[in-house]
């Protein structure tokens, strides 16, 4: 993936935040806290679970359709980030070699089961945390981290970050395409020069800081960015995480899937 | 490099967000009450110029590869070790957010990893020794390479620990060592080479930048660093302890955390932690004539897990299968459904 693309893609999911549906009415500390109680409970199954994990999938496939997200632009950013968790993974069939269960005379060995595990949960974790963002915004998700104890320096950090990257990327990306310009081939692209660009953007980038400083401090700037918007906890959120924390406890003790399977083999049988 | 949800125990995930809260929320205390509000902006702004920075690539000389720079040294020997903590922090909340590089409950060990070495470890403890007040060109280059190595060396070996202590993956100590090392140690030569060039470059441009930051940079990390230091033990040991009791109300479901958790805080800790660790080093030199994946420091945890299997019958995993699929497929129906729904409203 390029930087173009990648730079695209932030400012895609930025805009997709500020959609108008009842997902994104809802308070964002109910939607960081449902978000946490559903990663932390994906993540504590065992090593070897792989069918349990499946009615997980309920929770991001509600958030996508209901948030009007495109599926494909989530499912593309996942596998965009796979490569790590993959590649540490693989190892697992190559080492764990014993036959764990045997489906329909075809033996599947133990490191297979807790490959897939991985994977299933690294789809489930990595699409839940885009589809956060992507039906909360950066800066909504910011307020509910401070209103939930961050401390707020951290927190106005985020902010910085989250105003500036788009205007600094953007200069970075004039400098690349200057460079580009200029050089033929791998000419041009050295260390030395390297090092003069961010040099050079990192004094614009402290010029600009000190620019930014004095329209603040014009603008009642205390050292706190404070904000108007006022968010209550109303019924609907408190539905929401109930709901949620009721479909992860039912999940995550008892074993529907299987269950489910059971009763239908019951039926053929 | 970036832990992923998917690798971590929740044991091992949160034991790291406690850390990292902890010394989040200890250094900005600590800036709140020392710097000015000037500061606050000009943080703010060189994260963004951290991932700009990121963006421009170039080619590693004798290699025909290209790298870019990862920024957290740059940022401790600018900013000092606090601020750049927190700088760092927030640069890689906003990657796990928005790139999904690594994940939320990641970020913990990722922010630990990258950020708590190269500020708390590297650079009050190599870094500032090392160039002393003299600031000479060759003493910068001296003092970045050998902090940049460590803090990322240390940073990908916490990466094989935590892996290794949430039990996902089957790859074994030493091969793991042996694949992350390697590769970092190339980083931090990278790394360190390009950090001392931009400081230098700075330093000959605008002299007047750096000493600026200087003034406001809070002295005295080697003290507060004991008092981080206790602030995790402690955590660590709360979160553990409330995690193992947590797991032994319920004994069948939870399987994770009990011999984890339980050796990530307290003194059986010799069984689990460091005892394979020790070990691996140990094999580490036994280990290369004879290249044959042999599991060094994982072989408790999978005889463990062995006893498991003769258990699960046919049978059952058959039925889990067909449960899965129907389960899948009826989310996919309540997915496509809830869409065509929408569509007809609007």
């Amino acid at each position: 993936m390029t930087f173009d693309e990648k730079y695209f893609n932030i400012g895609r999911l930025d805009r997709l935040s500020y959609q108008d549906t009842c997902l994104h009415h809802l308070d964002p500390r109910a939607k960081v806290i449902a978000t946490m109680l559903f990663l932390i409970t994906v993540i504590s199954f065992p090593k070897y679970e792989v069918v349990a994990l499946a009615p997980f999938f309920l929770f991001p496939v509600l958030l996508m359709t209901i948030g009007e997200i495109p599926v494909r632009f989530i499912v593309k950013k996942v596998i965009v980030v796979s490569p790590f968790a993959i590649f540490i993974g693989i190892f697992n069939p190559l080492l764990d070699t014993g036959t764990a269960i045997v489906i329909s005379g075809v033996p599947v060995s133990a490191g297979w089961l807790s490959f897939f595990s991985i994977i299933l949960k690294f789809a489930l974790t990595i699409s839940t945390a885009l589809l956060l963002i992507a039906t909360t915004s950066f800066p909504a998700v910011c307020h509910a981290l401070r209103r939930l104890g961050f401390p707020s320096l951290f927190i106005s950090q985020l902010f910085f970050l989250y105003r500036y990257l788009f205007v600094l990327m953007e200069e970075a990306m004039r400098i690349i395409r200057a460079r580009d310009m200029r050089s033929f081939g791998r000419r041009g692209t050295g260390v030395k020069v390297f090092v003069r660009l961010v040099g050079i953007l990192f004094l614009r980038t402290v010029d600009r800081a000190e620019r930014i400083y004095y329209a603040m401090l014009s603008r009642g700037f205390q050292g706190d960015i404070p904000t108007l918007k006022r968010s209550r906890m109303t019924a609907a959120d408190l539905t929401f995480m109930a709901t949620t924390i009721a479909f992860l406890g039912v999940f995550r003790f008892f074993r529907v899937t299987e269950g489910i399977g059971r009763a239908v083999q019951g039926l053929f049988a | 490099m970036h832990m992923a949800d998917a690798l971590l125990s929740p044991a091992v995930g949160t034991t790291l967000w406690a850390g990292t809260a902890a010394v989040t929320g200890y250094a900005s205390k600590k800036l709140k009450r020392e710097i000015d509000d000037r500061m606050i902006p000009l943080m703010g702004v060189l994260g963004a110029f951290i991932f700009a920075a990121q963006m421009i690539n170039f080619t590693i000389p004798g290699t025909g590869s290209s790298g870019h720079l990862t920024g957290g040294m740059i940022l401790a020997i600018i900013l000092g070790p606090y601020a750049a903590f927190l700088v760092i922090a927030s640069v890689i909340t906003v990657q796990g957010l928005f790139f999904a590089d690594g994940g939320l409950l990641a970020l913990g060990c990722n922010i630990w990893n990258m950020g708590f070495y190269a500020c708390f470890l590297a650079y009050p403890l190599i870094y500032k020794p090392l160039v002393g007040d003299s600031q000479k060109p060759a003493r910068i280059l001296v003092a970045s390479l050998v902090s940049a190595i460590t803090a990322l060396q240390l940073g990908a070996f916490s990466v094989v620990l935590e892996t290794l202590l949430s039990g996902k993956s089957e790859l074994p100590f030493s091969t793991f060592v042996l694949l992350m090392q390697p590769i970092h140690l190339a980083i931090g030569i990278v790394e360190g080479f390009v950090t001392a060039a931009i400081i230098n470059y700075v330093r000959s441009a605008r002299p007047e930048i750096l000493e600026g930051m200087a003034v406001s940079r809070p002295l005295g990390a080697e003290v507060s660093l004991k008092k981080v230091m206790a602030t995790f033990v402690v955590l660590a040991v709360v979160t553990g302890g409330a995690l193992s009791w947590f797991a032994s109300t319920h004994p069948d479901g939870l399987e994770w955390s009990i011999e984890k958790v339980t050796g990530r805080g307290e003194l059986p800790e010799a069984e689990h932690g460091i005892a394979p660790v020790l070990k691996g080093i140990q094999e580490w030199t036994a280990f290369l004539p004879d290249y044959n994946f042999k599991p060094a420091g994982n072989e408790p945890k999978k005889e463990e897990a062995a006893p498991a299997w003769p258990g699960i019958e046919t049978g059952t995993s058959m039925a889990g299968l067909i449960g899965a699929g129907i389960v899948l497929g009826m989310i996919m129906l309540i997915g496509m459904g809830i869409r065509s729904f929408r569509r007809r409203e609007m």
